[in-house]
C-alpha cells in the first residue's frame, strides 16, 4: 500500500517507522528543512520537503497513486486542506486527519475526511480510566454503526446490586456485553444473572442513551467533557 | 444586512468600515485583541475576540443570525475551513472566502466555495493596466 503522512512530527515519524516495518510504503511530506533531515536520516529516503496543504507538493508526492493519506499536522485546519486536497483534487479513497480540537470531530466528517482521529480524546479517555471514581469509561468506538463500547462498575451504594439484569429498566438499544467479577470467570450476562457491586459490566450502546445507561447502573448522573 | 466578519486585518477593518458606514450590522472576529486598532474610531459594530474556526466562537458571533459571512485572515487554511463551517453546519445564506493560492482557490470553487484569491486578481489588474498604456 503506498501511504503519504502529511508532517513529520512526533505522530508521523512513528507512524512512518510502523507503517514502513510492516512493508508499506510510505513518503513524509514535511515544510520544515532540519526536519527533514533528521527524518531522512533515521529511516531513509522516504521525506519530501514541502507544504503538505499545496497541490504542486502533492502532485509531486504521487498523491494521485496513493491508498491513504493521513494528515498528523499540529494544525487543525492544515490536515483539513490535506484531506480534503487528496480526496477532492487526486481522488485518494482514504483519507485520515488528526484533530486536536474535539469539536471538529463532526465538522471534519461533514467534510467528507474519512477517518478522524483526536488526540484530545484519546488522552482524555485514558486519564478516565485510570480515575476510579469514574464509572462509565469508554472502551471502543464502532465507528460504522455509531456504537460504543462501555465499561461501567456497579457502585456499592448503587440499587443495582442484587437485581437481576431482566429487572433493570435498562435504555431501549443498549445491552450488557459481559460481567467481569473479582475471582470468577468472566461471564455474558442472561435475564436472571444477579449484578453485585463491584461487578465491572461491559456494554454496548449509543452514545445519545451513554448518560441514561449510566444513570441506571450507577444512579450516578455525571457531567460529560469532549465530544 | 448581518455580516460576520473574520479577520481584523487590513481588508477585513476596512470591509468592517465600509459595511458598517453603509448601515449594515457588522460584528469583525480576530484572535489577536490588538488588530482592532485598525477599526475606525467611527465603527459602530461589535469587535469580538475569538478564533473563526471554532463554533462556540462563530455562535457568539452570532453566526447563525447572520445572512453572511466574510473570511480574510491571513491562513488561507483557516479561512478554507471558518468558510467551510459557516455554509455547512450553520447553513450561512452567503459565505466569501480569502485564499492566496490560486490552484487551492480553484479547488474550493469547484466546491462550491465563494473563493476569492488576491494574487490572481491583482496579477490581472497590473497586467491589465500595463497592456492598457502600452496600447
Amino acid at each position: 500500500m503506498y501511504v503519504i503522512i502529511v508532517g513529520g512530527g512526533k505522530v508521523g515519524y512513528y507512524l512512518c517507522r510502523t507503517l514502513l516495518a510492516e512493508g508499506h510504503e510510505v513518503l513524509i511530506v514535511e515544510k520544515n528543512e532540519a526536519k527533514c533531515e533528521r527524518l531522512e536520516e533515521e529511516l531513509g529516503s522516504i521525506c519530501l520537503r514541502g507544504d503538505g496543504c499545496e497541490t504542486a507538493t502533492l502532485a509531486e508526492a504521487g498523491t494521485g497513486r496513493a491508498d491513504m493519506l493521513i494528515a498528523a499536522t499540529n494544525e487543525d485546519e492544515d490536515n483539513l486542506v490535506s484531506c480534503q486536497l487528496a480526496k477532492y483534487k487526486f481522488k485518494v479513497r482514504r483519507t485520515i486527519a488528526l484533530i486536536n480540537n474535539p469539536e471538529n470531530e463532526t465538522v471534519f466528517k461533514k467534510l467528507g475526511i474519512d477517518v478522524t482521529v483526536s488526540s484530545t480524546n484519546l488522552v482524555l479517555e485514558h486519564i478516565e480510566q485510570e480515575v476510579p471514581t469514574h464509572h462509565l469509561m469508554h472502551l471502543l468506538k464502532l465507528e460504522e454503526s455509531g456504537l460504543e463500547i462501555v465499561e461501567v462498575r456497579i457502585p456499592g451504594h448503587s440499587s443495582v446490586a442484587g437485581r437481576r439484569v431482566r429487572d433493570l429498566n435498562l435504555p431501549q438499544g443498549a445491552v450488557l456485553a459481559l460481567v467481569i467479577r473479582k475471582d470468577q470467570r468472566p461471564m455474558i450476562p442472561a435475564p436472571d444473572t444477579v449484578l453485585e457491586a463491584e461487578d465491572q459490566v461491559l456494554a454496548v450502546t449509543s452514545h445519545e442513551l451513554e448518560d441514561a445507561l449510566r444513570l441506571t447502573l450507577t444512579g450516578q448522573r455525571v457531567e460529560r467533557h469532549g465530544n | 444586512m448581518k455580516v460576520v466578519i473574520m479577520g481584523c486585518g487590513r481588508v477585513g477593518a476596512q470591509l468592517a468600515a465600509l459595511l458598517d458606514s453603509d448601515g449594515h450590522e457588522v460584528t469583525i472576529l480576530d484572535v489577536d485583541s490588538t488588530s482592532f486598532r485598525r477599526l475606525p474610531p467611527t465603527f459602530s459594530g461589535v469587535a469580538l475576540l475569538g478564533d473563526g474556526t471554532d463554533q462556540e466562537a462563530l455562535v457568539k458571533a452570532g453566526i447563525e443570525e447572520t445572512s453572511a459571512f466574510v473570511a480574510v485572515t491571513q491562513g488561507d487554511n483557516r479561512n478554507v475551513m471558518a468558510a467551510q463551517i459557516a455554509k455547512h453546519i450553520f447553513n450561512v445564506p452567503r459565505v466569501l472566502c480569502r485564499i492566496y493560492d490560486p490552484l487551492r482557490r480553484d479547488l474550493y470553487e469547484d466546491l462550491g466555495l465563494e473563493a476569492f484569491s488576491p494574487t490572481t486578481i491583482f496579477a490581472q489588474l497590473l497586467r491589465d493596466k500595463l497592456v492598457e498604456a502600452a496600447s
